[in-house]
């Protein structure tokens, strides 16, 4: 061998570290499921990935959740959440980084590293493996694998096979393409590329590495020849590692624990100002921070806040109040907190955000106006309306807090057609909740709905809790409303009157379980 | 003199016409600003306020009826304004998106509680039209107070109920609807006159407006005059 071929490969020669399973390690560490069961995480319609306890009943990935629940009935169904899946996955990158420099994360759960220099530091391969998965052990992945070959590609496929055997293999250099020729060509991670190679009989990648890359070139393009370069072990790309991220999340201990918010929030202060300066320093703006508060007792509770613009110190601290009065507390807390944590969850250079020369538009005094009232009197007390899906005037009108995102539901149920809707024009007045009020007939009872949905008798009068009856002078309806039916607990059946006063105003009442109330007022 | 003498009222009347006059000129020479131009307003409503439609720094007050609120909404809303609604929880969003107010730029808080005044007087700065629901009587120097701070901003604020000092009164003088009969349609065309009372004015201007089911707002049939006899 040459020289220069020696050194590529060196230059080349990687270290995977794999976490089996990393995305259900995630939904058990977040307490949605318990350890040992059969777990599924759904992306798509689809299983993305699963718990070893369901693969033993034959949940696959990429089944479809119906038949993945017939494979295994007590499967426990889960939303892939790609972002707490990443976030679960930093701190061990963090430590793996202090560990050995220079880090490549491929995606949750699997991240590569070059092999050179750890393997000079430590000794060996062997010590810098074993170094690297006492660290994973560490933080909570006692099951890491190790695959150490030239090329990342070549790594992770013994890092996989390391699964099986024991929890570090190591390909020795130049052979990778040995090791990697009798492993099926699925591996590659295309399916639709593998199914075309199936078919011609091109079942493993050694049997592909047997072809030249011309001919692969000719048939396949680009993609043959990476293929090839893939297959034979030849690969040279190098790992890039990440730049290590600036520690931009600050967080306040307090010793003994603080149980009044005013106290906290005063004692939180310094820590905003300086949250707010380190993002300053690096010429960032956060526009969603995440605010976690730990108590004493143990509890601990976390949410995301956005900003319509970008946070101040200010601001930060009018979050880390809102969360805590928003638990039902706002003179004592029930536990004394002891940490109160902020993190950037979304940032933006902060050029972005420069106010012009002649300062903002009128939209930015809105904002401070609507965030001046949001401190008087809470964050979910001042919002713009938004229009959503359903039956009764109520569930349609929704109150987004102003600085939050319409939720996606809300948009969708609105595009939806909702028979039994109440057609234009519609009332200017909305009762929520209802206002309980009497309909009544000539004869001074109460008009009803019998079975067949008609009136038992024509309504004459009508009177509003109490005030006096007024007269009924045209009248249309009853339309029926059934709403879940199938749903004991969340069922409702009403019937829905529209009713014209003397006076010219009309009303809409609805009768439900036998009793009228008042929806809404045409005024 | 002795002409005017035998006819008391007919002196009567032309005093209070020169007096009204009068009062409304002093109603021009009084305003602060020059750029004081009226804000977008629904055509028929315009010819009833004084001024000829909302006015900036204008306090007005609507009785009993939030559709004529948002009648008066419609139409700076739609030529871009803020408006904001301040405790009236059962603010109809859908008749109001219907009636052609831009939700994206209406700001509602429905529970100011006892902080409404302050939450109104925060808005005022901000927005341009500000409709608010009083809790509570309101003292006439804390009137005048949002008042001046109204006419810095150019800010329209829309009381519903009572008010100190208000530019105009509106009102629905009588209301009617088109399409419902005993037990059968459903609720269709509104017609309805509005009423306003001003300083500017001694009698009520009166206009009839059909609220139609979608879309804008559309004057009443004009009577016709034809001769008789």
């Amino acid at each position: 061998m040459s020289g220069g071929t020696e050194t590529g490969v060196n230059a080349a020669r990687s270290i995977v570290l794999w976490c089996p399973d990393w995305p259900v390690r995630t939904a058990v560490a977040a307490g949605l499921a318990e350890d040992g069961h059969p777990i599924a995480l759904i992306d798509k319609g689809m299983v993305f990935a699963s718990s070893a306890a369901a693969r033993h009943e034959g949940v696959r990935r990429g089944l479809r959740v119906r038949e993945a629940q017939a494979r295994c009935a007590e499967l426990t169904v889960l939303p892939y959440d790609a972002t707490a899946d990443q976030r679960h996955f930093d701190p061990l990158m963090t430590a793996i980084e202090q560990a050995v420099p220079g880090v490549q994360p491929v995606r949750p759960g699997l991240c590569a590293l070059r092999a050179r220099g750890p393997a000079r530091f430590y000794g060996g391969e062997d010590a810098a493996a074993a170094e690297l998965l006492r660290v994973a052990a560490e933080h909570g992945s006692p099951d890491a694998c190790i695959g150490i070959a030239d090329g990342p590609f070549a790594a992770e496929q013994a890092a996989r096979a390391a699964s099986r055997t024991g929890r570090v293999l190591i390909v020795e250099p130049g052979r990778s393409a040995e090791f990697l020729a009798p492993l099926p060509v699925d591996v590659l991670g295309d399916p639709a590329f593998a199914t075309l190679l199936h078919r011609l009989s091109l079942d493993t990648l050694g049997a592909v590495a047997k072809l030249t890359t011309l001919e692969l070139g000719d048939r396949f393009g680009e993609l043959g020849v990476r293929t090839h370069v893939l297959a034979n072990g030849s690969d040279r790309t190098t790992v890039v590692p990440r730049e290590p991220q600036a520690l931009l999340e600050r967080s306040a201990e307090f010793e003994p624990g603080l149980d009044r918010v005013d106290e906290l929030t005063f004692a939180f202060r310094r820590t905003a100002d300086d949250f707010v300066a380190g993002l300053t320093a690096v010429k960032l703006v956060a526009t969603a921070v995440r605010v976690s508060v730990e108590a004493e007792s143990g509890a601990q509770s976390e949410r995301t806040w956005l900003h319509p613009r970008w946070f101040t110190a200010v601001d930060v601290v009018d979050r880390v109040r809102w969360q805590l009065q928003g638990s039902g507390i706002d003179s004592g807390l029930d536990s004394p907190v002891v940490r109160v944590t902020v993190a950037p969850e979304t940032v933006d250079a902060a050029s972005h955000h420069e106010d012009g020369l002649f300062g903002g538009g009128p939209d930015e005094r809105v904002h401070h106006a609507l965030s001046r009232v949001q401190s008087m009197l809470g964050h979910d007390a001042v919002g713009t309306p938004a229009v959503s899906g359903g039956r009764l005037l109520a569930d349609r009108a929704v109150l987004v807090p102003w600085g939050d995102r319409v939720p996606d539901a809300v948009t969708s149920d609105a595009a939806k057609p909702w028979p039994g809707a109440l057609p234009p024009p519609l009332p200017a007045t909305v009762y929520s909740p209802t206002v309980s009020c009497s309909v009544v007939s000539a004869t001074g009872d109460q008009v009803d709905v019998d079975e067949a949905g008609m009136l038992t008798a024509d309504p004459t009068g009508f009177s509003v809790r109490g005030r006096p009856t007024v007269r009924v002078t045209a009248w249309a309806g009853p339309w029926p409303v059934e709403e879940r039916w199938w749903d004991e607990d969340a069922a409702r059946s009403l019937s829905r009157l529209q009713l014209v006063d003397e006076t010219g105003g009309a009303w809409l009442v609805l009768l439900e379980r036998g009793a009228w109330a008042l929806e809404a007022r045409y005024d | 003199m002795t002409l005017l003498a035998e006819h008391p009222l007919e002196q009567a009347k032309a005093d209070l016409e020169r007096l009204l006059s009068l009062r409304s000129r002093m109603g021009e020479l009084e305003r602060t600003r020059v750029d004081d131009a009226v804000l977008h307003t629904d055509q028929t409503l315009a010819d009833l306020l004084p001024g000829g439609g909302l006015q900036p720094g204008g306090v007005y007050s609507v009785q009993e009826s939030t559709s004529l609120v948002m009648a008066l909404l419609a139409g700076p809303s739609s030529a871009g304004a803020w408006c904001a609604v301040v405790g009236m929880p059962g603010f109809g969003i859908e008749a109001a998106s219907r009636l052609g107010i831009d939700l994206g730029r209406l700001v509602l808080v429905p529970s100011p509680g006892d902080r409404w005044f302050s939450v109104t007087a925060a808005l005022t700065d901000a927005v341009g039209v500000v409709v608010t629901a009083p809790r509570s009587r309101v003292g006439d120097a804390e009137a005048a107070r949002l008042a001046a701070r109204l006419r810095q901003r150019g800010t329209v604020l829309v009381v519903c109920g009572e008010w100190p000092r208000v530019d105009a009164r509106v009102r629905l003088a009588s209301s009617g609807w088109a399409g419902v009969g005993a037990g059968h349609g459903y609720l269709g065309t509104r017609e309805v006159t509005v009423a306003v009372e001003s300083r500017s004015w001694g009698r009520e201007r009166r206009a009839d407006l059909v609220l139609p089911s979608a879309g804008g707002l559309q004057p009443g049939p004009r009577p016709v005059l034809r001769a008789v006899g």
